[in-house]
């Protein structure tokens, strides 16, 4: 089933980078995962729609193994990164956490300047020499679209920025560990319109060198920003496809009444 | 309606401005008097610090005039009874500056490290069950700490003291009583004020800050130590100098292990604290020796006001 879904995703460029092989997922008696197989295609926007608490989070979480900190967490079936299960006994998860970064609802810097947070990453997997970093945290913080304002006060504390600075800075601060793919779990639903606007710029530019996966509750984001779209509910996949066609003519009922706004 | 509300609140705000000691906001009679005897006990703990700056100062000041400040500040001997009296200070002053720092440095890492191990390390379980033996701990009242010290630290750190000086001939035994067991004692009643408080600071730290390194490939301990530890930086400061505060002026428990004896603080000397000097001695000082007793205790005081501004300061900077 899921596969058919998959089917209907656009994979123009260079095929699958993430599948999910019948993932469930439990927390403790709690089955928040049902059965989920996926394609998330390599270089696009992947948006994940479905009201609270239907596993959204938990499902972007399994994507790089955020869920192992959680102590009752229990998972069947398989999780593929380039065809290789990212389960499996033998993967380092901070080397799959290298590959697969992260970027949070809240805005959330290190206590430490600009500069020490983008440098943070690559100074965790080994890179000392001074003049590297230098040139990781510009490309770094070029790449997240806010070098042209922080450039001059790299040494000010991150927390000093305002919200939406916060934001990208944390998003340069996961592109700095040169990642593959970037999950975004609801990365503007804390900032004001106009960070938002820059932000979903940003993730637009992303898509040529990285997989995105977001999560977002805005329908009209997900519209604007995403080739894809995943509809889950009660831990299940619903319904996938290209953003546009699942948003015109959706398959499946329950789609259809989301995002319509009848429940959510 | 709507403007007789904002009229009230306009007016609510104005007397809030105008009005020094309390808010003139009250009604009725009743709701005065109130006021005005919530008003007075409030202004009991200010007469309170008052008094007790103005009796420290009137009476510690007059000492330092007629021993003069350099004989009293500056001089290391302290023989108030002997017929040539001395009474500098100098020691005394050392000795609580350096055995709070002692304390403080041996303290604080293992309150840290256990408050880190409460947090992130612990089950459930544990935690509480440590949280638990924390709490009592700072629950056991000082002179218990010193009896323990006495029976229990002073013949260990004597042992320590003969194998250490075995071969000396001028070392002076002091039996165990001395700064090393004082410091020893210090640091374990520190100990539980500065975990508790470093641990609800670490606590607030914010699950989205740890997940965040951790999602960037970092190890669990490089994010407690590069991250969660410097987030929760304000709250173990204000963790340090309360444990600094409660070292200065603890006496009881340090008196009955630390010998007595006015010297320069090392180890393996017996020495006199601040406090101590006062629990010691001022049962039978008069005259001038009195009088310098009250100086130490203003000496005392001007400590505990100096670490009691630092955190105002911390606390304050750490709101903005
Ligand atoms: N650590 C956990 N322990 C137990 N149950 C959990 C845990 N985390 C999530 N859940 C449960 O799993 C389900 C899915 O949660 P999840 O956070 O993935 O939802 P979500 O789709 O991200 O919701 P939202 O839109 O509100 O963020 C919910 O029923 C939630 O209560
Ligand atoms: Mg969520």
């Amino acid at each position: 089933m899921g596969l058919t879904w998959a089917n209907r995703m656009c994979k123009k460029k260079s095929g699958v980078k993430i599948r999910t092989e019948r993932l469930h997922l439990y927390y403790g008696s709690v089955h928040a995962l049902r059965d989920i197989t996926i394609e998330i295609a390599a270089n696009r926007i992947t948006a994940l729609i479905g009201p609270s608490g239907c596993g959204k989070s938990t499902f972007l979480k399994t994507l790089n193994r955020m869920n192992d900190l959680a102590g009752n967490v229990r998972i069947t079936g398989g999780v593929y990164l380039d065809g290789r299960d990212i389960y499996a006994p033998q993967i380092d998860v901070a080397k799959l956490r290298k590959r697969v970064g992260m970027v949070f609802q809240q805005p959330n810097p290190f206590p430490m300047s600009i500069y020490e947070n983008i440098a943070y990453g690559p100074k965790i997997h080994g890179m000392r020499q001074k003049g590297e970093l230098d040139r990781i945290v510009e490309e770094s913080l070029r790449g997240a679209a806010i070098w042209d304002e922080v450039k001059n006060r790299l040494d000010e504390p991150a927390l000093r920025l305002s919200g939406g600075q916060q934001q990208r800075l944390c998003i340069a601060r996961a592109l700095a560990v040169q990642p593959e793919v970037l999950l975004m779990d609801e990365p503007t639903s804390a900032l004001d319109p106009a960070s938002t606007i820059k932000t979903e710029e940003l993730m637009k530019k992303l898509r040529t060198d990285y997989t995105v996966v977001v999560v977002t509750h805005n329908m009209q984001q997900a519209l604007r920003v995403s080739d894809d779209t995943l509809f889950f509910l009660n831990g299940e996949l619903v319904e996938a496809g290209q953003t546009k066609e699942l948003f015109l003519a959706p398959a499946d009922r329950r789609t259809q009444d989301y995002i319509t706004g009848k429940f959510g | 309606m709507r403007a007789e509300v904002t009229l009230r609140g306009h007016m609510y705000l104005k007397q809030r401005k105008s009005t020094f000691m309390y808010k003139r906001n009250c009604v009725h009679a009743v709701e005065c008097a109130v006021q005005i005897f919530f008003t007075a006990c409030a202004f009991l703990t200010i007469v309170t610090v008052a008094v007790i700056t103005g009796y420290l100062i009137v009476n510690g000041v007059p000492a330092i005039w007629k021993i003069g400040i350099r004989d009293m500040l500056f001089s290391t001997v302290w023989s108030p009874t002997a017929k040539q009296a001395q009474y500098g200070i100098l020691y005394i002053v050392l000795t609580s500056l350096v055995g709070t720092a002692m304390a403080v440095m041996l303290g604080v890492p293992i309150a840290l490290l256990t408050a880190v191990y409460l947090v992130e390390i612990a089950s459930d379980k544990m935690a509480a069950v440590m949280k638990t033996a924390v709490e009592l701990l700072s629950g056991i009242p000082s002179v218990v700490y010193g009896m323990l010290g006495l029976m229990v630290l002073n013949p260990l750190v004597y042992r320590l003291e003969l194998r250490l000086y075995r071969d000396s001939v001028t070392h002076q035994f002091t039996g165990g009583a001395n700064l090393l067991s004082a410091v020893l004692v210090l640091t374990l009643m520190i100990l539980p004020t500065v975990t508790s408080i470093s641990e609800s600071a670490l606590r607030e730290v914010p699950a989205e800050l740890k997940a965040s390194s951790l999602a960037l490939g970092a190890s669990q301990m490089q994010t407690i130590f590069k991250v969660v530890i410097p987030a929760a930086k304000p709250g173990i400061i204000t963790a340090v100098v309360l444990g600094v505060g409660r070292a200065v002026g603890e006496a009881l428990a340090i008196s009955l292990v630390s010998g007595g004896c006015v010297n320069i603080p090392l180890p393996f000397y017996p020495v006199r604290f601040l406090t101590t000097a006062i629990v010691g001695e001022m049962g039978y000082a008069a005259g001038l020796h009195r009088q310098a007793l009250f100086t130490i205790g203003l000496v005392l005081f001007i400590f505990i006001i100096l670490v009691n501004l630092t955190l105002n300061h911390i606390v304050r900077s750490g709101d903005k």
